[in-house]
């Protein structure tokens, strides 16, 4: 019998509307439950999610491993202080209307440059573009403040709907800038969930699979590693602009290779053969930073050591090991 | 005169460290087709280790002639290290995809640096004692660390040494075949997973060498690894990846660029050599002479 | 007109001519195999014709067209598409995604990002087709890195005939597969190309496949041809049985 072409085909975005859902709710309704501390703690974690989402386009759906991301969560953040500094509207929308422009630029001068090669020189070339990125903020002191950074006030969310001042005025930001990055969460979620499955997704994780043939589909190779790495700088380039009003400084330290290696961290933890593993690995990466950095002072060394733990029994992360064991669970119960 | 003397000089020393440095990422991906990260840190790793033992000599008391001694010392103790990285993080991953190759030894680059940072801590670490003893010259009315002079000599032995053993020693056949074609050199009853090993060691002492000499002119210091990898990437990229006169002619090449780089553009050292890095890569990805 | 012609076409490695002053013609509708023996130049040749390769000298003409300077895009564009001797798929994606990207690169529509691949309904019946020509209908689903080494090389190929190239290169199709699954592979290939129109040029080395299925042989040796003509005549060919045999040349 043969397949009705127009019947629905794909059975993962009611099995993945189906899994977000109760998790959306949770999420929302969660500022009631805790308090500020784990409110703020979630927000980063979120943010952390679109970084290491807009990473793992490169990774996982493209084949490309990038070093560098740093350089356009940085690049977004200083973007947003220099905008306070020199601009003055204190506006959240303001910051990203002019950030995601700064970020999409830079992805796509730097992807550019960086995608005319694979592989371990492709890695380099990101590394070392972020470490220019990173010695001209840390060079550049009387623009970006050194390594002293810049700070970023609270801004106005909304258009300046919501202002936060006066005794409650913290918690009140809190609370209010969660569902704010929720929404936007939200959204980024669905637009690379469009990206991945558009035929546009498809020719790329193509183009990871089998080079040779792809070319001879007549595929444009560069271009689609380009664009890829466009829109993956991008999305990490907003994670930097909703982390720092959050934040409220921001330091070269989130311009550093180190940085670069928590992003890709991320990706590797939640599971980056997944779609759903780096939002995971995100917001687990942030609580498991969150209580090493509480733990010691050498927790680069403990992320180091779990790291190489993760690529040597749990390659395919968090996602990609519960989906293997649901899977054995399913074929022991038939 | 004098002064342009100084500069060559000056340029050829760091030459020296970075030939080392290149010649053992390039020796170890050659043999074993794999790029190991870290190799920038392994020379930090050497650089301090060996400040520390010069530390501990001159504190025993140990004579200016000993004292040179501990530099062969700094890389062998590199040379241990990577023999015991190689068969416990790199040889499960030889066979699976470059991404877990790339990825355990980044997170080997973190384990390192901030295991430096743990024993050592922040503060530079570092062995002019061992600059001191040995005498300052005069070269044309300017003074001159014969130490310096020194280090180029052991990068011209090493480069030497290297070629030596590589095209005429019983050893270095055993490398080049296995480099050339791993499986045949099995079949032909050679013991390929030692080769790997000794190729590593050998390549992890390079590094390790490059971080001994380097350290009584230049403390060490946290974050020496990743600039070292970076600019160590430079090299091979315009000398070519896997061969051994590339490192040599990269080596030169990016030490004279960097020297007068230095000269007109101090501020923005750092960034002058990460975008040579851009550079080349964009014009030429496979290098003068590289076998990639 | 012939659909394809070469002219003079020399590749050279070191000392090795892999392709010797080649003329090659392929008229339009024809099943041609190209046989010879290994590091004959069979596959050199099709490296060159489908820009995999440049020339060293001599010209390529697709329908008195130059082409002997395009890349490997425009000749796809021109309707030139190949497949590869080892099998080339992409493991990662389901066996209609395989076929369905033909179709998206095809139409231009790859670069796609704003919309769903699977709401696309032409792209999606038009893959369903090609899979029912192939007789994979009933592994749409299964990722390509899955299937049986026969159902690789039919996807394979279908993969390159969902491009609907005006002439089509297949670098030993049936390579690697039982006896029973080399048939399956070519009465699918050949009827899917004689009902589409398709020009195929088939390299293969089972001699019985080249005799049944193909219009016309043109047998290569050490980078020249030896003998073009029909099955019967090539049969007759005391040269081509020579080669064949092992034995040296008549003349």
């Amino acid at each position: 019998m043969k397949p009705d072409p127009n019947a629905p085909r794909d059975r993962s975005l009611p099995r993945l509307a189906a899994a977000m859902a109760p998790v959306l709710l949770l999420l929302i309704l969660l500022p009631t439950f805790v308090e500020t501390y784990q409110i703020q703690l979630v927000t980063y974690g979120l943010i952390a999610a679109i970084a290491a989402l807009g990473f793992n386009l490169l990774l996982g759906y493209t084949g490309l491993l990038s070093f560098g991301h740093s350089a356009y969560f940085g690049l977004g953040a200083y973007t947003v202080a220099f905008v306070v500094q020199r601009l003055g509207p204190h506006s959240m929308e303001f910051y990203i209307l002019i950030g995601i422009p700064v970020v999409a630029i830079a992805s796509a001068l730097f992807g550019y440059v960086c995608v005319r090669h694979t592989r371990i020189f492709f890695g380099i070339l990101t590394l070392a573009i972020s470490q220019v990125v990173y010695s001209l903020a840390l060079k550049l002191y009387w623009v970006t403040g050194g390594s002293d950074g810049l700070r970023v006030p609270r801004p106005a969310l909304l258009l300046g709907l919501l202002n936060f001042s006066g005794p409650r005025g913290f918690q009140q930001f809190i609370t209010s800038y969660y569902y704010y990055v929720l929404a936007i969460f939200v959204v980024c979620v669905v637009l690379m969930w469009v990206v991945v499955h558009s035929p546009f997704g498809k020719a790329l994780q193509a183009i990871r699979d089998n080079e040779v043939r792809a070319r001879f589909l007549g595929l444009r190779i560069r271009r689609f590693r380009w664009i890829s790495f466009l829109v993956s700088g991008t999305f990490t380039g907003l994670a930097g602009i909703l982390w720092v009003p959050l934040n409220g400084l921001t330091t070269p330290d989130v311009l550093y290779w180190t940085f670069s290696g928590e992003i890709v961290f991320s990706a590797l933890l939640g599971g980056f053969r997944n779609f759903t593993g780096p939002i995971v690995g995100g917001i687990v990466f942030t609580y498991l930073k969150t209580y090493a950095v509480a733990t010691t002072e050498y927790w680069q060394l403990l992320l180091g050591v779990v790291l190489v733990t993760l690529v040597l029994v749990l390659p395919t992360g968090i996602v990609g090991g519960l989906s293997t064991l649901g899977l054995r669970l399913r074929k022991g119960r038939s | 005169m004098a002064f342009l003397t100084i500069q060559i000089l000056n340029s050829l020393l760091y030459a020296s460290v970075l030939f080392l440095i290149a010649a053992g990422l390039s020796l170890i991906f050659g043999v074993m087709r794999i790029i190991n990260l870290a190799h920038g840190s392994l020379y930090a790793v050497g650089a301090y280790v060996t400040a520390w033992l010069v530390g501990r000599g001159i504190a025993l008391g140990l004579p200016p002639g000993w004292l040179f001694l501990l530099l062969p010392l700094g890389a062998l103790s590199v040379a241990l290290i990577g023999i015991v990285i190689e068969p416990l993080l790199l040889r499960p991953f030889y066979r699976r995809a470059e991404e877990y190759q790339l990825l355990v030894t980044f997170g080997l680059i973190q384990i390192l640096e901030d295991s430096i940072r743990f024993i050592w801590g922040g503060t530079p670490l570092s062995a002019d004692a061992l600059m001191d003893a040995l005498p300052i010259i005069h070269i044309g009315g300017l003074l001159y660390p014969a130490y310096n002079l020194v280090v180029i000599g052991i990068g011209v032995v090493a480069a030497l040494a290297l070629w030596v053993a590589i095209y005429h020693t019983k050893f270095g056949v055993m490398l080049r075949a296995t480099s050339q074609d791993r499986r045949m050199a099995s079949a032909l009853g050679l013991n390929v997973g030692l080769v790997y090993v000794m190729a590593f060691g050998i390549g992890c002492f390079m590094a390790g060498l490059g971080g001994a000499i380097v350290v009584p002119t230049q403390a060490a210091v946290l974050g020496m690894g990743i600039d070292a990898l970076v600019i160590a990437f430079v090299v091979v990229v315009i000398g070519g990846l896997g061969s051994l006169k590339g490192a040599l002619v990269g080596a030169l090449v990016v030490s004279f660029v960097r020297t007068a780089g230095i000269q007109f553009f101090p501020e923005l050292e750092l960034a002058v050599l990460y975008l040579i890095a851009a550079l080349v890569l964009l014009v030429r990805p496979t290098g003068l002479f590289g076998t990639a | 007109m012939p659909l394809l012609k070469t002219v003079n076409l020399r590749k050279q490695f070191g000392e090795t001519r892999a392709c010797d002053g080649v003329n090659f013609v392929v008229n339009k509708g024809e099943f041609l195999s190209l046989v010879g023996s290994n590091g004959a130049g069979k596959t050199t040749l099709v490296n060159l014709i489908s820009a995999q390769l440049q020339p060293d000298s001599g010209q390529i003409l697709f329908e008195d067209r130059d082409i002997t300077f395009t890349t490997v895009t425009d000749r796809i564009k021109a309707g030139i598409v190949r497949s590869f001797q080892i099998v080339n798929l992409f493991d990662g994606l389901s066996v209609f995604d395989n076929v369905a990207l033909s179709i998206f690169s095809r139409d231009g529509k790859a670069v796609q990002m704003a919309a769903l691949a699977d709401h696309d309904y032409d792209v999606r019946r038009e893959t369903i087709e090609v899979l029912g020509e192939f007789g994979l209908t009933n592994k749409i689903e299964v990722p390509a890195g899955g299937l049986a080494q026969g159902e690789r090389k039919l996807l394979d190929v279908a993969v390159a005939y969902a491009l609907r190239p005006r002439l089509l290169f297949l670098d030993e199709p049936t390579s690697g597969v039982s006896t029973h699954e080399k048939a399956q592979i070519m009465d699918t290939v050949s009827s899917v190309v004689r009902r589409g129109m398709v020009t195929a040029v088939v390299i293969e080395h089972d001699m019985d496949v080249v005799f049944r299925y193909s219009d016309r042989i043109v047998m290569m040796h050490e980078g020249s041809f030896l003998a073009d003509g029909t099955p019967d005549e090539i049969r007759a060919n005391k040269d081509v049985a020579s080669i064949l045999l092992g034995a040296p040349l008549a003349s």
